[in-house]
C-alpha cells in the first residue's frame, strides 16, 4: 500500500453518500474512485489520447500561458505513485501539491476543495490501481512573474475561499447533493461562469451566467430567458441531456459533448437527478427578459441568408428550421442559436460539429464545417438569418464579428 | 520477413457489409473479433459530409469509393478461347474499398429472392419438366429454402429501416404490396418513400395493363429511424445521389449507418485498415490464420481459431485460388468447385419522351424510390412454351438526375453539338427510364479462375473472368423487355426508345454492380464451395460471405439476401459452432 490509512472524516448532510466508514481498498471504494473521477471528468484533462489513460502531460492554454496537466498514474517517479492521500487531498482542498508547490487554477481546486476526504481518498485509491505510465510533465510555459508559484498565494487570497461544503437546511436532500456535485466535482462553474481579468470565476448572482471555453460559448445556466441557455428546459430535459447527449431539443456539442462522453453519462440517475435540481434551482436575477425585435425578412443580410439557408442547410435542418429530432437539432426556437453571445453558432457554421456519443445514441452525427466555404459575410448573413427565422429573434451578426471568431480559431 | 502476430478468436477478411455483420454478431458472444480492411477508414462525419458527398467528378468519374486497378484487377474475356486482357478502368461494375466495402456506394433496393428462386433446379425441372433447363446451363438448388432465412430477411430490414409496403404477410396478401413475395414474419420497419411524378406515371399504366405495382423496396430512409442497436438515421432529403456515392445525410443503410457506430464501441472489436490479406495460411485442413501486407510493405501472419472471407466476391474465389483451398473449376471437364457459376444481372430498358404537357424533376430522387412490378419475375409467371426460364422486375426508379451523369435525349440525337445540347434541355425534364432487373443463370463456360499472364500489384496471378450470357437469359431478356416496352407505350409519352440487352457482354459500360457465385453454396461438396451456412466444406473455420455464394443470380438485387445468408451462418455458428467446432453439415 502506498498511502497510509486515514481516519476518515465523516461529514454530516450529505445526501447520498455512503455513510459507513469503509476500507479504502475494497473494490467498492475504488469502484466510488473511478465514478467520482469520472465526476470530475479528470480524463478530459489528465488523458491525451494514445499516451496512457491519466497519464497528463496536456498542453492547457490560458490567458497567461500554457500549462501541462499532471501524471495521475501510480508512477513513483513522475506520476502520483508516491503521493500519500493527504497530500492528494491537500492537491484538491488546498490547491498545493506534493512538493508544497502552488498549483495552478487550471487544476480546479477552487472547486474541488468542497470535496469531502472520503471522496477524495477514494479517488485517490482508485488511481492507485490504473496502470503506471513513466511520463514526466513538461513545466509550465508561464512567463515572468506569474511563473513563481509563491505569486500564486496573492492570487489565492483574492480569489479562493479554502472551504468544505456548506449544506443548506432549508433545502431538500436532492438539492444539496446537487450543489456538492455541480459546485464540486463536476466543476460546471468552470466554463459556465464568466471570468474576471485574471482568469478567476466570478461568484455570487454572476456565476453561471455564461462563459467562454474553448472557443465556444457556454451559456447561462440560470433559469429565466427563454431565449438564453437552458432557460427553457425541464429538469428531466436536462437530466436526459446529460445522461444521453441528446434530449430532443438539442445535443451536446463541442467541449460539452466531451463532458458528457466522458463525466454525465456515466453518472448514475440519481446525481443527474440532484445535477438537474440544483442547476435549474439557480436564481434568475435580472426580471423580465429584454423583448428581441427580429430582424425584418426584407433585410438584405436576411433575403441573402435565406438562400445560404435553402441550399447549404435546409437538407439537414429542414425547410422550416424543424431539425430531426436527436439527429439534427432544430433551429426555430432553438437557444443556442438566439443566444446573445454569437460565439457558438458561428463557431459550428465555421466549423462544423459533432454530437456527443454515447450508449444512448451511439451514432456520432455531425455537422460538417463551412469555413472553407463560406465567406465571412456569408456566415454574417446566414448566422443573421437562422436567428431571425422560424419564430427566431436575435441580434444580427456582423461579417467582422465572423472575422474575429474565425481568427480566434 | 512476416511478423507474426497473437491469436485472435475471429479474423475478418474485408470490411464491408457482411464483415460488420459478421464482427456485430460474433463480438455479442464476447469473442476478441478482429477486421482487416485493405482501404481507409470512412464514415460520414469525417469524409461523406454533405456539403461534400454530392461530387459528381470526384466520386463517379474519379473512383474515389471505388477499388485502386492500379494495385489489382481482373482480366476479361467471353468465350474460353479468347485471350483475357486486364482491365484498366471500371466499367461494367464497381466493388468498393475502404470501410463499408460497395456497401457505402448502393442504391439501396433492398429485396428478398422468391421461395422458388432457392430451388431453381428442382422447381423449373418439377413445373416444366428436365427439358425446359437449357443444357448449358449449370443452374442448382441453394441448399437452403425462404423459409430458413425469412426470420434472417427480417434482421436486416429492421437493422437497415428499410421503407416499403409488405405484400405478403405471413401468407395473407397484403393490398399494395408485391403479392408474390414469400411470407414475410412483419411488415416493413418503415413506410414506402413519397411518390414523386415519374414512378406513379408508370404505376398508373402498369395497373392499366393489369399488373399489381407496388413502391420499390427502399434502404433510403422514408423517415427518421433507430434501429435495434440503437444507431439513428434520419429521413432521406432525395437528393438523388445514392449509387456511386456515400449519404451525407445519414439516410441510406449502409454498415457505417447501422452497425458501425454500435460496434466500434465494443472492447472486444478492433478494425485494421490498409491489411491487404494475400492468403489464408492452412494446417492438416483447417485455417491458421491470414497472412496480410501493410501500405508499407510490411508482412503479418495473424493467427484465429476462426476465419471469414467477406470481401467483393472475386476477392475472396481469388482468396481461395491463392491460398490452394478446394480444387479450380475447369469447364471442359467439370471438375472442381472454386470459380465455378459466376453469374451477372441481365439489365435492358427504355425511355419514355413526353412533350412540355408532362414535366418531371429527375434530381428529386433516391436510389430505391421507384414503383416495381413482379409479375415477370423468377416463375411467378408460366413459362410453358416461352423457351426460357426465370425473369426479372420491371421497375421506374428515379433514381437521380445529376448533371454530369444524367442526360438522356433520343437515340438519334448527335452525340455533341448544338444538337445535343439542345435535345438535353428538351427533355432533361420530360423523360422517364424503365428497366427490367432480369436473372442472371449460371452456365457451363462463365467461370473465374487464375490468369496465366498478368499479376497483381502483389506478385499474385489476377483473376480471370470468362463471362457471356446464356442462351437462356438472352430469350429471357428480350421477352421482358417487349413487357417493358409495351408499359413504356402505355406511359402516355410522344416516342419510346428501347435498349436491349447488350450481347454479347459488353465488360465496358456500367451496368450493375451484382457479380455472383464462384463460391457457390449447396447440399454436397460435389456441387459447391460451402454448405448451407457459407462454411467452407474443405476448412471448417472458414467461413464465405456474400453474393459469392450465390448459385446463379435471381432477378432481383443482392444485397438483402448476401444479409440474410450472413445473419443465417452466424445463427448457426452461434447455437452450434462455437459449443462444437467442426462441420454443420456432414458431407
Amino acid at each position: 500500500m502506498r498511502h497510509s490509512l486515514l481516519p476518515l472524516i465523516l461529514f454530516a448532510a450529505l445526501p447520498a453518500l455512503p455513510a459507513a466508514a469503509q476500507d479504502q481498498n475494497t473494490y467498492s471504494t475504488v469502484e466510488r474512485g473511478l465514478y467520482l473521477t469520472r465526476m470530475g471528468d479528470c480524463e478530459a484533462c489528465h488523458t491525451v489520447e494514445g499516451e496512457g489513460r491519466m497519464a497528463g502531460g496536456f498542453g492547457l492554454p490560458t490567458p497567461f500561458g500554457t500549462i501541462y496537466s499532471a501524471n495521475l498514474t501510480p508512477d513513483e517517479a513522475t506520476g502520483i505513485g508516491s503521493w500519500s492521500a493527504d497530500a492528494f487531498y491537500r492537491a484538491m482542498n488546498e490547491g498545493i501539491g506534493h512538493d508544497g508547490k502552488r498549483l495552478y487554477p487550471a487544476f480546479p481546486y477552487t472547486n474541488f476543495t468542497i470535496v469531502t476526504r472520503e471522496d477524495s481518498d477514494a479517488i485517490f485509491s482508485y488511481l492507485q490501481t490504473i496502470e503506471p505510465v513513466r511520463n514526466r510533465v513538461p513545466e509550465p510555459d508561464i512567463p515572468f512573474p506569474l511563473d513563481i508559484r509563491t505569486a500564486m498565494r496573492g492570487w489565492n487570497l483574492l480569489f479562493f475561499d479554502e472551504r468544505d461544503f456548506d449544506p443548506d437546511p432549508q433545502k431538500s436532500e436532492l438539492w444539496n447533493r446537487g450543489k456538492y456535485v455541480v459546485e464540486g466535482l463536476a466543476h460546471c462553474s468552470a466554463c459556465h461562469s464568466p471570468r474576471n481579468p485574471l482568469g478567476a470565476q466570478r461568484g455570487g448572482d454572476a456565476s453561471y451566467t455564461g462563459g467562454h471555453a474553448e472557443g465556444w460559448y457556454a451559456p447561462s445556466l440560470r433559469d429565466g430567458d427563454a431565449h438564453e441557455g437552458i432557460g427553457e428546459w425541464s429538469e428531466e430535459d436536462l437530466a436526459t441531456y446529460l445522461k444521453t447527449g441528446r434530449n430532443g431539443r438539442t445535443a451536446a456539442i463541442g467541449p460539452m459533448a466531451e463532458v458528457v462522453e466522458k463525466s454525465t453519462q456515466y453518472l448514475d440517475d440519481e446525481d443527474i437527478a440532484a445535477i438537474a435540481a440544483y442547476i435549474k434551482d439557480l436564481p434568475f436575477e435580472d426580471g423580465e427578459p429584454e423583448e428581441v425585435e427580429p430582424v425584418r425578412e426584407t433585410d438584405p443580410a436576411m433575403i441573402a441568408g435565406a438562400e445560404i439557408y435553402a441550399t447549404q442547410c435546409a437538407a439537414c435542418h429542414g425547410m422550416e428550421g424543424e431539425g430531426v429530432e436527436n439527429i439534427f437539432g432544430g433551429i426555430a426556437g432553438s437557444s443556442l442559436t438566439q443566444a446573445d453571445d454569437p460565439t457558438t453558432v458561428v463557431h459550428i457554421i465555421l466549423r462544423g460539429a459533432r454530437a456527443a456519443v454515447t450508449d444512448a445514441y451511439p451514432t456520432p452525427h455531425a455537422m460538417p464545417a463551412f469555413d472553407w466555404k463560406l465567406t465571412d459575410e456569408e456566415v454574417a448573413q446566414v448566422t443573421t438569418f437562422v436567428r431571425n427565422a422560424f419564430g427566431n429573434a436575435a441580434p444580427a451578426i456582423t461579417s467582422n464579428r465572423v472575422g474575429e471568431i474565425r481568427e480566434a480559431e | 520477413m512476416t511478423t507474426i502476430l497473437p491469436r485472435r478468436d475471429v479474423v475478418i477478411v474485408g470490411f464491408g457489409w457482411t464483415g460488420a455483420i459478421v464482427a456485430e454478431q460474433l463480438t455479442q458472444e464476447g469473442l476478441d473479433v478482429l477486421a482487416l480492411e485493405r482501404g481507409h477508414w470512412r464514415d460520414t462525419s469525417t469524409d461523406y459530409a454533405v456539403n461534400n458527398a454530392q461530387d459528381e467528378v470526384r466520386y463517379r468519374y474519379r473512383d474515389e469509393l471505388f477499388e485502386d486497378l492500379s494495385r489489382e484487377t481482373l482480366t476479361f474475356r467471353n468465350q474460353s478461347n479468347q485471350e483475357a486482357l486486364p482491365m484498366r478502368m471500371l466499367g461494367s461494375f464497381l466493388p468498393g474499398t475502404n470501410v463499408g466495402g460497395s456497401g457505402v456506394h448502393w442504391n439501396g433496393q433492398t429485396w428478398r429472392f422468391l421461395p422458388t428462386d432457392f430451388q431453381a433446379r428442382s422447381h423449373n425441372e418439377e413445373r416444366y419438366g428436365a427439358d425446359a433447363i437449357d443444357e448449358e446451363l449449370t443452374i442448382q438448388d441453394w441448399g437452403v429454402t425462404y423459409e430458413e432465412l425469412e426470420p434472417h430477411y427480417d434482421t436486416f430490414d429492421k437493422l437497415c429501416g428499410i421503407a416499403g409496403q409488405a405484400g405478403n404477410l405471413g401468407g395473407e396478401i397484403q393490398q399494395g404490396g408485391n403479392p408474390f413475395e414469400g411470407p414475410r414474419s412483419s411488415p416493413y420497419p418503415n413506410p414506402p418513400m413519397d411518390m414523386v411524378a415519374a414512378p406513379l406515371r408508370f404505376a398508373d399504366a402498369a395497373r392499366e395493363l393489369g399488373y399489381q405495382p407496388f413502391p420499390g423496396p427502399s434502404a433510403n430512409m422514408s423517415r427518421a429511424y433507430t434501429n435495434p442497436l440503437g444507431v439513428s438515421l434520419a429521413p432521406c432529403s432525395y437528393c438523388g445521389f445514392c449509387e456511386k456515392y456515400a449519404c451525407g445525410n445519414y439516410s441510406k443503410a449502409t454498415a457505417a449507418t447501422t452497425i458501425l457506430p454500435a460496434l466500434m464501441r465494443r472492447e472486444n472489436f478492433t478494425l485494421k485498415t490498409g491489411a491487404m490479406v494475400l492468403r489464408v495460411e492452412t494446417r492438416g485442413g483447417r485455417a491458421t490464420g491470414v497472412t496480410y501486407v501493410t501500405p508499407e510493405g510490411d508482412e503479418f501472419f495473424q493467427p484465429a481459431d476462426m476465419v471469414f472471407l467477406c470481401a467483393y466476391i472475386t476477392h475472396n474465389v481469388n482468396l481461395l485460388m491463392q491460398s490452394g483451398i478446394g480444387e479450380i473449376y475447369d469447364p471442359r471437364t467439370g471438375e472442381g468447385q472454386v470459380g465455378r457459376n459466376y453469374a451477372y444481372q441481365t439489365m435492358s430498358g427504355a425511355n419514355v419522351f413526353y412533350d412540355d404537357d408532362f414535366s418531371v424533376n429527375p434530381f428529386v430522387g433516391a436510389g430505391a424510390l421507384g414503383q416495381c412490378i413482379d409479375e415477370f419475375n423468377g416463375d411467378n409467371f408460366d413459362h410453358e412454351g416461352l423457351g426460357f426460364i426465370g425473369g426479372g422486375y420491371i421497375a421506374q426508379w428515379q433514381t437521380n438526375g445529376r448533371p454530369i451523369e444524367h442526360h438522356p435525349v433520343p437515340s438519334d440525337t448527335p452525340t455533341f453539338g448544338l444538337g445535343w445540347k439542345q435535345a438535353v434541355r428538351a427533355n432533361y425534364n420530360h423523360t422517364i427510364g424503365i428497366g427490367a432487373h432480369g436473372a442472371s443463370h449460371s452456365r457451363r463456360g462463365n467461370h473465374l479462375d487464375l490468369d496465366p499472364t498478368y499479376r497483381d500489384a502483389y506478385g499474385r496471378p489476377l483473376m480471370r473472368l470468362t463471362f457471356d450470357f446464356s442462351r437462356n437469359d438472352i430469350a429471357m431478356s428480350a421477352y421482358l423487355t417487349d413487357r417493358v416496352e409495351e408499359i413504356a407505350r402505355a406511359m402516355g409519352g410522344n416516342r419510346v426508345d428501347v435498349s436491349p440487352l447488350k450481347v454479347p457482354y459488353d465488360i465496358k459500360p456500367y451496368q450493375t454492380t451484382h457479380n455472383t457465385g464462384g463460391h457457390i453454396m449447396g447440399d454436397s461438396p460435389d456441387n459447391s464451395v460451402t454448405n448451407k451456412f457459407n462454411q467452407s466444406w474443405d476448412v471448417s473455420n472458414l467461413f464465405l460471405m456474400g453474393a459469392g455464394n450465390f448459385p446463379q443470380n435471381p432477378g432481383y438485387n443482392p444485397t438483402g439476401t448476401v444479409a440474410a445468408l450472413a445473419y443465417h451462418s452466424l445463427a448457426e455458428i452461434r447455437r452450434s459452432y462455437l459449443q462444437n467446432p467442426g462441420p454443420l453439415v456432414q458431407a
